[in-house]
């Protein structure tokens, strides 16, 4: 029963990938879909072909030097005070923030009409919004700013996770001691440790920085769109034959991607050489001015999100609400009232889903650990790398075979066809996010319940299983979570018909109803973090007469 | 997988393929209205219609209710693009699906209706039939002919639409009536102008809009682009080069469909939109998405108008239901509801000189609103182009401003 579950988990992860890349190959060369002429030319003569490619490099790379210096910067000046744990508190939330809803929020806010341009307007007042191209603009720095406000939180609390595994501590000790500065001295002893523990999820949001649809449908340019943001086009449109030339986009997102990847890993060696050549040199840093910059930053980017999702809850309840007036004429609760029931019964649909790819995904992960910790059956360092598979190949580059195999043999996109997408993107954070509690469990607890005649089941669901509840919930808030920000593979597995909250609030964001888009922006932020929070509640609720377990 | 429900799911599979091309043949007679509205009870439609504008969302969730009092289920399918419902019949049709299709009736006029009807898509005719016909406006209103084709009965209208301009009285005086007086006013006014992008329809519409003013001879536009096209448009595509710098970002983004243009009014990002439904701004400033100062016109030369209709296709699992639909859609209740600034402001399909007093009251009492043209003011709508005409245009707009700049 459990011995199959590593090999099968293995198989959740890699096969979607294999099988759909499959799937977009084959149409890319005219195979699999009806009436599709020279995809490749077509993709190819696709006159916005240069600049889509080029704002989706541009805006991917940006977003991610953008996230790693600022979540470095932070790290580097203020681990331990507590200005840092202030922010690591005000950010923590921001992780779960989707993606969507933060980009809907940031776009009222940074728009030239927006709230931010509202202060100046009322100060001086402006009757005219200034024709500025700040949304949407061509090179695609806004998507790049609003990646860099999402990303930023990822990283640094992978690098914080990471920090007790370089001893970080020592090492710092060293080079204080040898006169260097704090965030000169963390850069140079700290950094390179910390940075090789983060490699992977660097390059994951490298690549969901070059690939993201959601985020560049909100933000980015229109004329024309990223490649990516393209691609989901062809495949949406209503001439079927288009979907070979998706599938053919998909493909040249792909290389460019995979080449944008080796030119990283390229960049990534030069700057190792470089540093060491710093850290020979002797030289320090404007400490300063470093800290001051790197606090600037993060608190900037943590309020930008904060206060576009304010944005999105004044929206809801706004009355008349025009420029330059910084606030609405009066609040009301019409809009809710019209829009409210609608969302909650999506909302219904799309905890459904994400509860179903959830659990599926920590049968599969309990399965799997239990499995190693009985028969000493583990995948190894590869395993590893099979988990980042599905977030490190592009999402355009296998839905589309993902949608279009399945449709070949007579599989239409489908709400299970959806749920079983999702599994393939829960799995992946259900397992890093409960893999280290679960295997730092006390064995000899488990030695001392079988002594007392406990089969093995016995242990795992009475006594290991319980005492991890509060790591349980944790992965299952991040699966919820992680399910509920999920746009490509709902829109693309269901056709358009599968919807949920993420797919309604990013249709909106192209109509003009502000309050409609405050909902359901609202209803998917909130969707995202009410489990978190029930994931902190439950445990000490149920542990409140054992103190030891408080803070398991 | 076990033995029985294998065999139930083939016995089920077996029986579908008996029945259904028996029914296909049974297509309903709508002229025998009694056993339409009998067959109707307990169906389920699928109505695919256009779900970018939440007044319409809301409207056609109240036509629902009114299905429901009638035996009828009806779910709406919000689409982004109609042409998404038309390539879902297609895709139908290719897999051999001829019967208990997944679209009942769909929002439709212009291009995909021809390409449709052209393609034997569509059940009827049957709009004639319905008992509510007997109230349409079928002299006054383009409601026979839909782009310049026919429509012979395949396709039901509902609503009239007819371009109007909209602009913000607060920070505009003397608005631009033709063609040439925009391009000056956007010259003089750079940045404050800009069109929903094409192919969205709106965009489309308007360059339509711009092509009638500005085209030698606008009576070439009935008939289908031939030859003739790169000649017509030649004023028009430098109307736009000249128009471009002067709009809003530059021409460098566009809003994407037009309640966003509306939004860009509201925002002070823009002075001037446009609409195809005369009370649209009326209803957005009942719903506070436009300030109360807006006002409407139209261009000294007319605007386009045309009449939005509902199909239904070959393979709809739902006939019945759909033109249980189709006629509620046309009751002097709904009509007038529809024509509620509050509501949709769309204008009505109907002769109000065929209702009886009663009826025509429910008109009388509508207060059109304070945006809203009277139908003197509105003036006799221009006809639209033959539908080749639009699609040739916003594939050509995207080859030149779409994609590169």
């Amino acid at each position: 029963m459990l011995r199959p579950l590593p090999l099968l988990t293995a198989g959740v992860l890699a096969g979607p990938v294999a099988f759909g890349l499959l799937g977009t190959v084959l149409p890319a060369f005219g195979l699999l879909v009806p009436e599709a002429e020279m995809p490749w030319a077509q993709a190819l003569s696709w006159p916005g072909l240069p600049r889509a490619l080029g704002v989706a490099i541009l805006s991917g790379v940006l977003s991610t030097l953008g996230a790693l210096t600022i979540a470095t910067l932070i790290l580097a000046g203020w681990h331990g005070t507590r200005a840092f744990a202030w922010l690591e508190r005000a950010l923590s939330p921001l992780l779960a923030v989707p993606h969507a809803a933060a980009a809907l929020g940031l776009a009222f806010l940074i728009a030239p009409s927006g709230w931010i341009a509202r202060v100046p307007a009322t100060l001086l007042g402006w009757e005219r919004a200034p024709d500025l191209l700040i949304l949407n603009d061509p090179w695609g720095l806004s998507l790049a700013a609003g990646l860099v406000a999402k990303e930023m939180p990822f990283l640094l609390l992978m690098m914080l996770a990471a920090l007790p595994q370089v001893q970080s501590r020592r090492r710092l000790r060293v080079a204080r001691s040898l006169g260097q500065g704090r965030v000169a001295g963390w850069l140079k002893a700290g950094f390179p440790g910390v940075y090789a523990q983060v490699r992977l999820p660097v390059l994951v949001v490298l690549v969901f920085g070059i690939t993201n649809v959601d985020v560049a449908v909100i933000l980015g340019p229109n004329t024309p769109p990223t490649l990516a943001v393209q691609v989901a086009r062809w495949m949406m449109s209503p001439d079927l034959s288009l979907r070979a030339v998706a599938a053919a986009g998909g493909l040249i997102l792909l290389f460019a991607t995979l080449g944008v990847l080796a030119l990283w890993l390229l960049g990534e060696r030069i700057a190792g050489r470089l540093g060491l050549l710093w850290v020979r040199s002797g030289r320090g840093l404007p400490e300063r001015r470093a800290r001051g910059a790197g606090l600037l930053l993060a608190g900037t980017s943590a309020t930008m999100v904060l206060a576009g999702l304010a944005a999105l809850a004044v929206w809801s309840v706004a009355a008349r609400w025009s420029f330059p007036d910084p606030m609405p004429e009066a609040l009301t609760l019409r809009s809710w009232s019209r829009f409210g029931p609608d969302m909650l019964a999506v909302a219904g649909d799309t905890m459904a889903l994400a509860a179903l790819a959830t659990l599926a995904s920590l049968v599969l992960v309990i399965g799997c650990l239990e499995a190693e910790h009985r028969f000493g059956l583990t995948l190894g360092q590869r395993a590893l790398s099979l988990l980042y598979l599905p977030l490190l190949v592009p999402q355009v580059a296998f839905l589309p075979g993902l949608q279009l195999l399945p449709l070949a043999l007579g599989i239409g996109p489908s709400w299970p066809l959806v749920l079983a997408g999702h599994v393939v993107f829960v799995l992946p954070y259900v397992f890093l996010s409960l893999a280290g509690p679960f295997r730092a469990w006390d064995a000899r607890l488990a030695r001392v319940g079988a002594g007392l005649g406990a089969s093995r089941d016995r242990v795992l669901w009475r006594l290991r299983l319980p005492m991890l509840t509060g790591p349980l919930l944790t992965a299952a808030a991040i699966g919820l979570a992680v399910s509920v920000g999920q746009y490509l593979p709902t829109l693309l597995l269901g056709g358009g018909r599968v919807t949920t909250l993420v797919t309604e609030a990013v249709a909106l964001a192209s109509g003009g109803d502000r309050r409609a888009v405050g909902i359901w922006g609202l209803g998917q932020t909130l969707a995202a973090l009410l489990p978190f929070a029930l994931a902190l509640l439950v445990p000490a609720l149920v542990f409140r007469h054992r103190r030891g377990m408080r803070h398991g | 997988m076990k033995a029985p429900p294998m065999r139930l799911a083939l016995a089920l599979a077996v029986t579908t393929a008996l029945i259904l091309p028996v029914h296909a043949q049974n297509a309903p007679d709508p002229s025998d209205w009694d056993a339409v509205t009998e067959a109707a009870q307990g169906q389920t439609v699928y109505w695919h219609a256009w779900g970018g504008a939440t007044p319409t969302n809301d409207f056609i969730a109240w036509i629902g209710d009114r299905a429901s009092e009638q035996g009828v289920t009806l779910e709406h399918v919000k689409l982004a693009d109609t042409a998404d419902a038309v390539g879902a019949v297609v895709t139908e049709q290719q897999a051999g699906r001829d019967a208990d299709g997944s679209v009942d009736l769909i929002w439709i006029n212009g291009a995909n209706f021809a390409s449709m009807k052209e393609a034997d898509l569509l059940f009827g005719p049957f709009a004639e039939q319905l008992p509510n016909w007997r109230y349409v406006d079928v002299e006054g209103k383009t409601v026979t002919t839909d782009f310049t084709v026919p429509t012979e009965g395949y396709e039901s209208p509902w609503a009239m639409a007819q371009l109007v301009f909209v602009y913000d009285g607060a920070r505009v005086q003397d608005p631009p009536r033709t063609a040439p007086e925009l391009l000056a006013w956007a010259e003089s006014n750079p940045g404050r102008f800009t069109y929903p992008q094409p192919p969205d329809f709106l965009g489309t519409t308007f360059l339509k809009q711009m092509l009638i003013e500005l085209a030698p001879e606008p009576a070439a536009l009935q008939d289908p682009a031939g030859e003739n096209y790169d000649e017509v448009t030649a004023p028009l595509w430098s109307f736009l080069d000249t128009l471009t710098p002067q709009l809003w970002r530059e021409g460098r983004a566009y809003p994407e469909t037009g309640p966003r243009m509306l939004q860009l009014i509201n925002d002070g990002e823009t002075d001037l939109a446009f609409s195809f439904s005369p009370g649209e701004a009326s209803t957005a400033i009942a719903n506070f998405q436009l300030p109360e100062s807006v006002r409407t016109y139209v261009l000294e030369e007319g605007t386009i108008g045309n009449a939005s209709f509902v199909a239904i296709p070959y393979n709809s699992s739902a006939k019945e239901g759909a033109m249980v639909v189709a006629d509620i859609l046309l009751s002097p209740d709904a009509q007038a509801r529809a024509q509620d600034p509050a509501v949709l402001g769309y204008d009505t399909v109907l002769d109000l000189g065929k209702l009886s007093e009663a009826q025509r009251a429910a008109f009388d009492a509508l207060d059109l609103g304070v945006a809203t043209l009277t139908p003197e003011e509105l003036g006799q709508a221009l006809p639209e182009p033959h539908p080749s005409w639009a699609t040739r245009l916003a594939e050509d707009w995207v080859a030149r401003y779409g994609v590169a700049n």
